[in-house]
């Protein structure tokens, strides 16, 4: 039996990588969007693992509407990257820098 | 609040959701067959749809549906109205401009009805469910909104980075919502309330789950330090929409902060008032400073925006019902302004292109009078000078709820960044009415010249009257919720 602690610590360390990929990495876009991923996907380990601690069913009809949602999100990101490859021609981190901040 | 009996009865409830879910479907089935030419009927339906939904929202029975899940009570009639009111002038206001860009696609109305559902769901959100996908399903359609002008290279830019920062906080959220709901044994905000209650500080988990989710949240609103998104993608998208992110989601996110915060969190107020209080002091001190250093009148409205989010966390933090009922005028009134703003900076071209710099408008008063007077108006209301609409909404609904908690220092700061952020609008009506004007200004547009000019007439001094009426509804609304 694999206590909830370390369900727990799993998913936290997935989120904190999933967070720091999006901060340090300067190079590809793409690299984002499955940082984005893995984090949702971090939050969805938590839910099950809450879910099945406490016998309770949200948590995990929580989960299904997460990954309907990240299915959702990672659509419509990579369809504003593609209009944004056809402007720029380029999908590097530093591509994004036309409007200043 | 009463259970909704049977499923036809929670229907019911949920009527102005159904109404836009809906009519979106039908927009984009009649859209896809009417093709180009389609998109003037599809904004007309949008905007009916809205009204319509308004209408429901606002007369429509109350009472709680889908196992808690799903609230109809004053405060979400409140809200979803106003919600609803500012996507219909945002629809006009975009149809209009983007027919005149070249670029009037039936997609547009479509997606604004997406998301002033999801914002409606966020006013109705009685559980972190609800709220998640409110959330998510207001942010996804204005990621693309963002990114709507397709073959302009900032446009996409605005887009994707709105996507990536908002696509974090949503995780940021998520993962609070799931820490909350794992400590707290349940989704349900009355539940989570009772949990709380009976851990007695012990709760720091659902606390960590708690700061989590109003991080997310603040994120959403744009207010600080959550806020380096705002003034890029405010610059790189569209006006109108533009004038849509800066009113309606703000709204939805700041009701359903508070919703979440007052029904599921009464016990632990003196520890969500500590960290709603520093986003709030941060914001209006950034928006003050920052904005301070700005030449794009687009980049200055958004740090105005952030600032304004200040005062607006300022009268949650009160943690009262007044807080509430200020909340929501403080924002109507808010929305009004900004609306109006953006409404002159679509109206206002030279040969062709927006005068987005302050420099733009130089002697704008020489050249168009009407509209001069108008920009002076909104910018001093949103200045908080006497007697515009602004000065109320700051100094009676915002500060005060927020003095009578004893929170004196707090109100005291946030009129030092006030009369900070003044300096700003004085030198764009200074600009107007004293520098050489260098040109003649375009005939303005009749859709964004008429919406301006209501706006100014509502600042002042047309909002005297409706304050007075839809001021008892807004004390209903926070009266409400759980606290006193």
């Amino acid at each position: 039996m694999i206590s909830l602690e370390s369900y727990l610590t799993v998913a936290a360390v997935l989120f904190t990588i999933g967070i720091f990929g999006i901060f340090v990495n300067r190079k590809n876009i793409i690299v984002i969007l499955m940082s984005i991923e893995l984090i949702l996907l971090a939050v969805n380990i938590n839910l099950v693992a809450f879910s099945a601690y406490l016998n309770n069913v949200d948590g995990q009809i929580f989960a299904m509407l997460v990954l309907t949602v990240a299915a959702a999100e990672a659509a419509i990101g990579l369809a504003i990257l593609v209009t944004f490859f056809r402007n720029r021609g380029d999908i590097n981190v530093e591509a994004a820098g036309q409007l200043k901040g | 609040m009463i259970p909704a009996s049977s499923l036809a009865e929670a229907l019911g409830l949920a009527a102005p959701e159904l109404i836009l879910a809906v009519s979106a479907m039908l927009i984009l089935v009649g859209g896809a067959f009417g093709g180009r030419g389609s998109s003037g009927v599809a904004s007309l339906s949008a905007v009916a749809a809205l009204i319509g939904a308004a209408v429901a929202a606002a007369w429509g029975d109350q009472g709680v549906a889908f196992r808690g899940g799903f609230i109809a009570d004053d405060m979400a009639a409140f809200a979803k109205a106003a919600i609803y009111a500012a996507s219909a002038v945002a629809v006009v206001l975009g149809e209009r401009w983007l027919g005149r860009a070249g670029n009037a696609q039936f997609e547009f109305p479509v997606l604004i009805l997406i998301a002033a559902l999801g914002m409606g769901m966020m006013a109705s959100a009685g559980d972190l469910i609800h709220l998640y996908v409110g959330v998510e399903l207001h942010s996804l359609a204005l990621y693309v909104l963002a990114a709507f002008q397709r073959d302009d290279a900032r446009s996409s830019e605005a887009g994707l980075k709105y996507f990536v920062l908002g696509a974090l906080s949503s995780g940021l959220l998520l993962y609070g919502a799931s820490l909350i709901y794992g400590f707290a044994g349940s989704v349900r905000f009355d539940d989570i309330a009772r949990a709380t209650a009976a851990l007695e500080g012990e709760g720091t988990g659902v606390l960590f789950g708690l700061v989590f989710v109003i991080c997310g949240l603040a994120f959403k609103v744009s207010a600080a330090p959550f806020h380096m998104w705002t003034p890029d993608v405010y610059e790189g998208a569209p006006l109108p929409m533009v004038a849509f992110f800066t009113t309606a989601p703000k709204m939805a996110a700041l009701v359903v902060l508070a919703r979440l915060l007052y029904e599921g969190f009464p016990e632990a107020v003196d520890q969500w008032r500590q960290v709603v209080l520093i986003v709030a002091l941060i914001s209006m001190a950034v928006g003050a400073f920052a904005g301070l250093a700005q030449r794009n009148l687009k980049r200055l409205l958004a740090y105005s925006s952030i600032s304004n989010m200040g005062y607006a966390l300022l009268a949650i933090s009160a943690g009262t019902a007044g807080g509430i009922e200020g909340l929501l005028i403080f924002m109507v009134l808010y929305m009004v302004d900004s609306l109006g703003l953006f409404a002159c900076l679509i109206a206002a071209n030279r040969a062709g292109r927006s005068m987005e710099n302050i420099g733009d408008f130089s002697g704008l008063s020489r050249v168009n009078m009407p509209l001069a007077v108008t920009v002076t108006v909104l910018a001093l209301s949103i200045a908080g000078i006497p007697p515009m609409a602004g000065f109320w909404a700051k100094y009676f609904f915002a500060f005060q709820p927020a003095i009578e908690a004893g929170l004196w220092g707090p109100a005291a700061f946030g009129l030092l960044t006030g009369v900070v952020a003044a300096f700003y609008y004085l030198r764009l009506v200074k600009t107007i009415w004293f520098d050489p004007a260098p040109g003649e200004a375009d005939v303005p547009p009749l859709d964004a010249k008429l919406i301006a000019y209501a706006s100014a007439i509502w600042a002042f001094p047309v909002f005297y009257v409706v304050v007075s009426l839809i001021e008892p509804y807004a004390a209903q609304a926070g009266r409400s919720l759980g606290l006193s």
